[in-house]
């Protein structure tokens, strides 16, 4: 079983966000993922903020940080029930393949300032 | 690494690194990271550079390390035609 946890700061996904626009977005997020958190006027910056912490709470729990990965490989999917999963593309998919990998939960919060994400990773 | 390629680089590290050090006067081979750089910093970092280098970063280069110094950064740019004549 593997761990991984992050936080970051709502506001510098929005800066993030007003320097880099759609490259940002694009570079980070799936198309399905831009979808729920909104566009324009009505972009929900905590959505964002929590989907990255979520991508890099499972970089750390898979130690991807040396396997060059797209963070868009990385996708929080949001189910029926409310609960969100992890569904995992490309080359993040293969090394999911490699490590037996059997489960990965993740659970994300977000109040005020702060977004944060835990992930575990339960491997065969 | 020329100096037009370094000034550039610590440009994007002052703007967009979030360190507690000065980008402009750390050394090349400082740990970026160590200095305070966050992951989601880099992230602007790497978008940055590419904004001034006209380049994009390929997935294979997306690394921590890849990011953890001038001198790393540096590389990979070289790595993908930047500074090269004719580039």
């Amino acid at each position: 079983m593997h761990v991984g946890f992050d936080m970051v700061l709502v506001n510098h996904i929005q800066a993030s966000v007003a320097a880099f626009g759609e490259r940002f977005l694009r570079k980070i997020y799936t198309p399905q993922e831009l979808d729920y958190c909104g566009h324009g006027a009505a972009l929900k910056l905590e959505r964002l903020a929590s989907r990255f912490a979520a991508k890099e709470a499972v970089i750390k729990a898979l130690r991807l940080a040396e396997a060059g990965v797209r963070w868009s490989d990385i996708e929080v999917v949001k189910l029926r029930d409310g609960a969100c999963a992890i569904a995992c593309h490309g080359r993040v998919a293969e090394v999911v393949r490699d490590l037996g990998v059997q489960e990965i939960s993740v659970s994300m919060s977000h109040e005020a300032d702060y977004a944060g994400a835990c992930v575990v990773v339960q491997c065969a | 690494m020329s100096m037009d390629m370094q000034a550039k680089i610590r440009a994007a590290l002052k703007q967009h690194g979030r360190m507690s050090l000065d980008a402009l006067t750390l050394a090349t081979t400082a740990d970026l990271y160590e200095a305070g750089m966050t992951s989601h910093a880099s992230v602007n970092v790497m978008l940055a550079l590419e904004e001034a280098f006209e380049v994009e970063f390929p997935d294979h280069l997306l690394k921590r390390s890849v990011f953890a110094s001038i001198e790393a950064i540096s590389q990979a740019l070289q790595e993908i035609g930047v500074g090269k004549a004719g580039a």
